[in-house]
């Protein structure tokens, strides 16, 4: 085992986790520790661009922007961090320039903007060209530019090492905190996967940026990697996840495969047809057809296939039509997108519409944080010297649905607000002391999983948590599939505790670390459904055919997950009475939700229109 | 238009061309077990559309959890997982098995001037000790501007295609020259201060081209055409190469 003392430790080093870096390791000695090397991150992989009102190419302001996210969000959005949102917007964007990121350009020389779903004119009148872009690989050049330029100011990585445990220095999932207690993190440990070998990191402050959770799905534009670590290692240490049950499915993956499209391709001006040829997003939204946000282009696409108006031999997806355009157009603006149907489909976009149906995309919900990114512990309190921000945390900005271009853009606001109250907060905090045995945990863990000898395969019971969650808590839910959900989950959890690995070895023991990874899954999985049982509206990502209504009269708040010992209480904070008071019993712990208020500042609730 | 569209509509290749068999050669080594590496085979049930790296995980999945490799995004954008199949360069997750003969065993084994660390699995420290050392980042002198700086379309399209670098090392571990000399910087830490040399916003031209002047830089290219041939993100390589050693001889420093 070692010991390391850094005064900030940032946990990922993707878009979120590298912006922090770049903050706090100017004003404080920072470690960046990452399972993957920095440039593998799934940042690289988002496309399309990111939101920012510069108004370069035709009118905008920072309020449309505002407002376009809050009602996006089916206005479960908190509105004070929606404004900051779009405010730093402009300044994130800036700054990206100057360290050297290669937007496309007007031709003036300005960085150029491009419509995407969701982002209008004046509330709603029309789309608007909000979406600052590099091709269609704006999360590779932001990935790159911000790892340049933690090359450039030397930051230090720990690469390949896995956290998997959080340390705080009171034990949150039994002890009752007295009021006015403070609770603080104190380190993390991380597991280094090329020698097997455990380091402890302790820290004044720890920021978690350690992505989303997509592999709880089986159809997923998210990466192999993308298993919620950061999510689940938080509620194991006894920190609540808000709104869990809203996930985004992105209308465009391939079909099929879930290969992410890029809504640039609708930006640009693909449509989307049904077997018919026809354009049915007119019905669904007269006003901004195929750029209406992802919620909505999602569910009427999975509809069209439902009636019986889905393409293809088995009438399973719907057709993403580019062949209107320009091939010189479709190259300068879309090149990595039409490669992958080349590739993967064998379909030339240029004359023939990409078969696509909708993807496991983003997690709005995660370790809920307020504006300067410090991590809650309840509805009010924070534990000190710990953030969250990018996908893993839940601000929150996306409500119960994101639009596109606003994660690049969360990760690089909330990534650099983090990273500075991260490095501000470690000037003036002092260490706190580690228990005598930091690692315990983690080693009981590892031991167990890799010393039993016979057992379950990893991969068939993760095959089996997506298989369930694809049938079961997709685009469209209802009380008895998310039961059956549960069900499984529950089951699967068992299973879990029998699954064995074959590499024993110390040395990069991928097999292991698949099977730690497993166990985030399910838990993420779990706290998913069960807080999508208990929301009995539809509202967003989160629609449930048996509750298709929205009902702001009781469900317009937060969902607030905890997961206690089976003799804690059976209330947490924000219950309420018939709404928010689901309790579930699993084997060993429970599920305990309550909620949390939304701050509402300009917008009041509307119904959502397009 | 409707009628145009229904015509050329295409039944998609998803799920209708048939599985078939598929032998994986792999290279294996874990050093806790042998010194040795070895080959070994796999026959596994395979898709129309499935790629190598499908076919791995199958493997390790189903057959043998150790067998070790890098992996994540699965689409060729992350970077992750450059591998030799039959003896190229090529990321797991573009190959399709389908496109690389399945009739005969498909070879698998790690990228080659690199030391092995288990398997598939390579140490890419010193491939990105040569892409820090070129200095890959914007230079610029002078005041910070309060917007953004401007560049014509023109002046950013000149090092777009050097933008487009994932760091997979297909190209650098396709060079013979790095084969037999690890010091050379090889063709991504080249790339990549193309793509900075040539930024019309940059002003650190002249000291990456005085790196880039050292014995292990750009001189030791003998345009082989490998690394071009390996990109799996279309790169021209070469070309990129050829434009550093123009502007070392043309750019006075």
């Amino acid at each position: 085992m070692q010991t390391h003392q850094y005064d900030v430790v940032i946990v990922g080093a993707g878009g979120a986790g590298m912006r922090a870096a770049l903050e706090s390791s100017k004003e404080a000695r920072t470690a960046v520790i990452s399972k993957l090397y920095p440039t593998r991150s799934h940042t690289g992989a988002a496309q399309g661009g990111m939101a920012a009102a510069l108004a370069n190419v035709e009118d905008d302001n920072w309020e449309w922007h505002t407002f376009d996210t809050v009602k996006g969000g089916d206005y479960l959005v908190d509105q004070d961090a929606a404004e900051i949102l779009a405010k730093e917007a402009i300044e994130s964007v800036l700054d990206l320039e100057r360290m050297g990121l290669p937007f496309n350009r007007t031709s003036e020389g300005k960085i150029d903007q491009r419509r995407f779903g969701g982002h209008t004119r004046d509330h709603g009148q029309a789309a608007v060209r909000r979406a600052c872009y590099a091709a269609d690989r704006t999360g590779h050049m932001i990935l790159q530019t911000l790892y340049q330029n933690c090359v450039k100011q030397d930051v230090e990585f720990f690469n390949e090492f896995y956290v998997l445990d959080l340390i705080t220095d009171h034990d949150l999932t039994t002890e009752e905190i007295a009021a006015g207690e403070e609770v603080n993190a104190t380190g993390v440990v991380a597991y280094d996967l090329a020698t097997g070998e455990l380091h402890v990191f302790q820290a004044k402050s720890i920021i978690f940026a350690t992505g989303g959770a997509g592999k709880i799905f089986k159809t997923t534009s998210n990466a192999h990697t993308l298993t919620g670590d950061g999510m689940a290692l938080a509620y194991r240490r006894g920190l609540p996840l808000e709104d869990m049950e809203f996930f985004q499915f992105h209308p465009t993956g391939l079909a099929g495969l879930g290969i992410l499209l890029s809504e640039a391709a609708r930006g640009e001006g693909g449509i989307l047809r049904n077997s018919e040829g026809e354009r049915f997003m007119e019905r669904y939204a007269p006003t901004i057809k195929d750029l209406a946000p992802r919620d909505i282009v999602a569910r009427s696409m999975a509809n069209e296939v439902r009636e019986g108006r889905g393409a293809g031999p088995n009438k399973d997806y719907v057709l993403l039509d580019l062949t209107h355009l320009e091939p010189a157009h479709i190259d300068a603006k879309l090149p990595d997108i039409t490669e992958f149907a080349r590739t993967y489909l064998g379909i030339e976009p240029y004359t023939e519409p990409v078969p696509v149906y909708p993807t496991a995309h983003y997690a709005m919900g995660g370790v809920p944080t307020n504006v300067k990114g410090e991590v809650l512990r309840d509805g009010v309190n924070v534990v000190k010297g710990l953030y969250a921000a990018g996908e893993v945390a839940c601000v929150s900005v996306h409500g119960s649905n994101r639009l596109g271009t606003n994660s690049l853009l969360d990760i690089n606001v909330f990534g650099k607000r983090s990273g500075r109250a991260a490095a501000e907060y470690a000037k003036t905090a002092s260490f706190h002391e580690l228990p005598e045995d930091p690692t315990v945990r983690v080693i009981a863990q590892l031991d167990e999983m890799r010393n039993r000898p016979e057992g379950e395969r990893v991969a068939d019971i993760r095959k089996a948590l997506q298989d369930t969650m694809d049938l079961n808590a997709q685009v469209f839910r209802t009380g008895d599939s998310l039961n059956e959900a549960l069900t499984d989950i529950r089951a699967l959890q068992k299973r879990y505790r029998n699954a064995s690995v074959q590499d024993k070895g110390k040395l990069f023991n991928t097999d292991l670390l698949e099977a730690i990874e497993l166990g985030f899954l399910l838990d993420i999985a779990e706290v998913t459904v069960v807080a999508a049982i208990n929301r009995k509206e539809s509202r967003g990502g989160h629609y449930r055919e048996d509750y298709p209504d929205r009902d702001d009269a009781h469900y317009m708040l937060h969902t607030m997950a905890y997961r206690r010992p089976p003799e804690a209480s059976d209330q947490a904070e924000g219950h309420i009475e018939g709404y928010f008071d689901h309790v579930e019993e699993f084997d060993g712990y429970k599920v305990v939700l309550g909620s949390k208020p939304v701050i509402q500042t300009r917008y009041e609730p509307m119904e959502r229109k397009y | 238009m409707t009628a145009t569209l229904e015509a050329a509509a295409p039944t998609p290749a998803t799920g209708e061309i048939p599985s078939f068999t598929v032998t994986l050669r792999v290279r294996r080594f874990n050093p806790e077990v042998s010194e040795e590496a070895t080959w070994q085979d796999f026959t596994v049930e395979a898709h129309g559309t499935d790629r190598v790296l499908d076919a791995l995980h199958k493997i390790k999945w189903d057959m043998d959890g150790s067998l070790t490799f890098r992996r994540s995004c699965a689409h060729g954008v992350c970077g992750s997982d450059a591998v030799r199949i039959n003896g190229r360069n090529r990321l797991a997750c573009k190959t399709l098995l389908k496109d690389v003969n399945p009739d005969k065993p498909i070879t698998v084994e790690p990228i080659k001037g690199l030391p092995v660390i288990k398997d598939l699995v390579v140490d890419m420290e010193p491939f990105f000790a040569s892409y820090r050392e070129i200095m890959p980042f914007l230079i610029t002198t002078g005041n910070e501007p309060s917007k953004e700086r401007y560049q014509s379309p023109e002046d950013r399209a000149r090092f777009d295609d050097t933008t487009k670098c994932i760091l997979c090392a297909a190209c650098t571990s396709s060079c013979p020259v790095f084969w037999t000399d690890g010091q050379y910087f090889g063709p991504a830490a080249i790339v990549n201060a193309h793509r900075f040399i040539f930024d019309s916003r940059d002003e650190g031209g002249s000291q990456r081209l005085e790196i880039l002047n050292d014995k292990e830089g750009v001189w030791r290219c003998r345009t082989t055409f490998n690394c071009t041939e390996a990109c799996p993100r279309g790169i021209e390589v070469t070309k990129a190469i050829q434009e550093v050693k123009r502007a070392m001889i043309t750019r006075a420093f």
